[in-house]
């Protein structure tokens, strides 16, 4: 190999990236070309000169405490980096939950405070001399009582075969709003069915389905526009017998 | 003149990036030619590093990462956009003759250490770089073409020609010197 060859090898070899057999070649080749010899010994001289000019700045010791307090608060600083990306939604959805709660919530005590007010309907009902102004076990008798008394009228079941006995009916309110109040007997136990137009904030915005509340069972539900609630101190079974009655009458 | 490897794994950002404050910041010095620069500069590769950190993979090269977030935060910088001349990596020779016949030893037992740190601040932009990451960083080949994004054969043809523009800058100004005196 000439020297021109061997040049295109000088870079590499004073930086240390040639391979051992080549550096070897290499050295072997210096030891005989004065000329080479001379030329990488500059190359090294430069790469030196270059190394010690090159290490020119120092940073001031106030930007090093900048870094070094920046870089070591790693742990809080990536904490609060990430709290900071987290808060948002975080305080969204802790706000949200706190409106879903308190919306629940209101909802929950509207509905407990509509349950409350059914469960004293019935009860007071029950307790009071005269339970129901239309004394019937008739349904026919008992539907036409309550036309022009309340402003809507439904269909009675009926309860033949079965273990239900319409005891009555009466006018009741609930929510300032007029409905019928017909009491039901299955095994000396009485229920109250409770009939509404389904409108207004508090009767309307119920949702359905069977309740416990105040040892009573209570089960509603909204058929052709009317809010239906069966209340009574019975079996969730019964209740829910006499309201398929009902929802098979409406 | 490889440094080896120091563990990554388990090692934290702190561990890993404060013992390469000073060289940083001395690279970062040189490519901006100005100390705010220069700290701003650092402070933007520092707090990159530190966010992508989690992204850094254990057993690659922690210095050459740094050293790349740096440089690109340099190029999009607006003095790094100013400076970086495009260089043509094609069209340039893998190896250069050398035209001088004064032999360099001589030459560079003239050229004293304010006169090569001139030469260097003189130099493109792209030639600095890499002969500081190479001389003063003394990074491998390797190192060097993850620091620049660039291929090994493109490390050793630009090295080359950054030394042999060393070379051409020396004499002229020592024979400059010499005239003046």
């Amino acid at each position: 190999m000439g020297c021109e060859q061997w040049r295109d090898k000088f870079d590499s070899y004073v930086d240390g990236e040639l391979d051992a057999a080549e550096a070897n070649a290499l050295r072997t080749h210096l030891r005989e070309c004065a000329a080479c010899a001379a030329e990488v010994l500059g190359r090294v001289q430069i790469k030196r000169s270059v190394q010690m000019a090159g290490k020119r700045y120092a940073p001031s010791a106030e930007f090093r405490g900048r870094i070094a307090k920046s870089v070591a608060a790693k742990p809080r600083r990536q904490g609060s980096w990430y709290w900071k990306i987290l808060a948002v939604p975080a305080l969204a959805v802790i706000i949200l939950s706190i409106a879903v709660n308190l919306f629940v919530g209101r909802e929950n005590v509207r509905r407990q405070r509509v349950y409350s007010e059914l469960a004293d309907l019935h009860v007071s009902a029950l307790a009071s001399a005269t339970p129901v102004d239309v004394l019937s076990t008739d349904r026919h008798t008992v539907k036409p009582w309550f036309q022009g008394k309340i402003p809507f009228s439904f269909n009675l079941p009926e309860l033949q075969g079965s273990e239900f006995t319409l005891l009555g009916g009466r006018v009741t309110y609930l929510a300032q709003t007029p409905g019928a109040h017909l009491i039901y007997q299955v095994r000396k136990h009485e229920i109250s069915v409770f009939i509404f137009q389904d409108r207004g904030e508090e009767i309307a915005r119920l949702g359905s389905g069977p309740v416990h509340a105040l040892s009573f069972n209570l089960q509603n539900w909204t058929q052709n526009g009317l809010r239906y609630f069966v209340v009574g101190d019975v079996s969730a079974e019964d209740i829910e017998a006499l309201s398929r009655l009902l929802k098979n009458a409406g | 003149m490889k440094v080896p490897e120091k563990p990554v794994r388990d090692a934290t950002f702190e561990d890993l990036a404060m013992p390469l404050f000073d060289q940083l910041y001395n690279f970062a010095r040189w490519l901006t030619h100005d100390t705010a620069e220069a700290e701003d500069l650092v402070q933007e590769t520092f707090a990159k590093a530190l966010r992508g950190f989690s992204s850094f993979r254990p057993g690659t090269n922690f210095r050459a990462w740094m050293y790349r977030i740096l440089r690109n935060s340099f190029l999009s910088s607006r003095t790094g956009l100013r400076t970086m001349v495009a260089l043509d990596e094609e069209t340039g020779e893998s190896s250069l003759p050398v035209e001088s016949t004064t032999p360099e030893s001589n030459l560079i037992e003239q050229a004293d250490r304010e006169m090569v740190q001139q030469a260097l601040a003189d130099l493109p932009v792209a030639f600095r770089e890499i002969l500081l990451l190479s001389e003063v960083e003394e990074m491998s080949y390797q190192e060097i073409a993850e620091a620049l994004t660039i291929p090994v054969g493109t490390v050793m043809s630009r090295l080359s020609r950054a030394r042999k523009a060393l070379r051409d800058w020396l004499p002229k100004r020592v024979e400059g010197g010499r005239h003046g005196m």
